[in-house]
């Protein structure tokens, strides 16, 4: 005959064995959700393949009122360079103007303009500032399509040796460059 | 009542027509003078995700970054470059979210297999138990020499 103890053991860890599944499920979700609440993990973030690659081969004509660039240039570069899409007809590019101005003394920039007119592009940054020592024009968006863009504004933190750090395809704000460029810099500068 | 109700016939048939019509693509210039060559760089852009609006194909949306890849698509496939290559070409910029259907990999394959997976387990837990439950029960250990007398004291009557 069977041990009733032992029946009980058996029956106790049947019922427990759906509410250890349920946890881990659970535990899942809570990583997820916090991860989306630091910026550790973006369900929209498609620009995944980029990562930890080389900078596409590219090259962007002048954009007044700076000196066009490629990927040579990038490639050539010791010291890490953000590299940011914009254009004069995208708000939240001039949202995130700001904060790149409060960026440029810490952290070289450079920009392209994408699929925006010259002159457009110049007004937009004599309006709001430049944060860019390098620009680039890329009018008909094919550069954009190399680095795997999907809109503007777009984000790159480029390393030594141009690798691609770090990627984001939200506007810049203040908690993004704390939480996680200014720690990914760190961490670049000491290796 | 005549009049709606053939108005309403005429919009049902004027919405049925509409994803014949939304499939084209914006502006007849796109296109390749070749038949052929067109119906390929369809049948790829139709594989490709627009990322701007994440759930139409390139073909189907109107959105700016889908126009451009779907004039990358059409030069690549005039200048004779197979499929392949260009899915690639496109995989290597945008990753696996390009294309509407993912390709076969360890995820993927767990993902897709897990009903039959699922179902495989329930059907062995069911059989063992199963079997568990008619196995014939094991015979009672004999009774001790002290369980027989008080057996034999219970049923003296």
């Amino acid at each position: 005959m069977s041990n009733p103890p032992e029946n009980m053991t058996r029956r106790r860890l049947l019922m427990a064995a759906p509410l250890a599944g349920a946890a881990i499920v659970g535990v899942g979700f809570w990583k997820m959700l916090s991860g989306m609440q630091h910026g550790s993990f973006n369900p929209h973030d498609i620009n995944a393949p980029v990562l930890n690659r080389p900078v596409p081969d590219f090259s962007v004509p002048d954009q007044a009122p700076g000196q066009g660039f490629s990927a040579q240039d990038l490639r050539a570069l010791t010291q890490p360079v953000l590299v940011n899409f914009f254009a004069s007809w995208c708000i939240p590019c001039l949202a995130e103007m700001p904060t790149l101005m409060g960026l440029k003394d810490d952290l070289t920039m450079w920009g392209i303009a994408y699929k925006d007119r010259p002159e457009n592009a110049a007004g937009f940054l004599k309006h709001s500032g430049n944060p860019f020592t390098r620009l680039g024009s890329d009018r008909d968006g094919r550069v954009g399509i190399d680095w795997g863009i999907s809109g503007v504004p777009e984000t790159f933190l480029i390393g030594p040796g141009g690798i691609i750090r770090w990627h984001s395809a939200a506007p810049l704000d203040v908690d993004t460059i704390r939480g996680t460029l200014v720690p990914l810099l760190e961490s670049l500068k000491k290796s | 009542m005549m009049l709606s109700r053939l108005s309403a016939l005429f919009l049902g048939c004027a919405l049925l027509l509409a994803p014949v019509l939304v499939l084209a693509v914006d502006d007849p210039a796109e296109m390749l003078p070749n038949p052929q060559e067109e119906a390929r760089a369809e049948a790829i852009g139709s594989q490709l995700r627009c990322l701007v609006c994440q759930n139409e194909s390139i073909e189907d949306s109107s959105a700016g970054l889908a126009r451009d890849l779907r004039r990358v698509v059409r030069e690549h496939v005039a200048k004779g470059e197979s499929n392949r290559q260009i899915m690639d070409w496109m995989v290597n910029r945008y990753g696996n979210f390009i294309r509407l259907s993912p390709p076969l990999s360890i995820g993927t394959l767990l993902l897709w297999s897990m009903p039959v997976l699922a179902l495989l387990l329930g059907l062995t837990t069911a059989f063992f138990a199963y079997r568990r439950r008619n196995a014939a029960p094991a015979a009672p250990p004999p009774l001790t020499a002290e369980e027989k007398a008080r057996l034999a004291d219970l049923t003296k009557d």
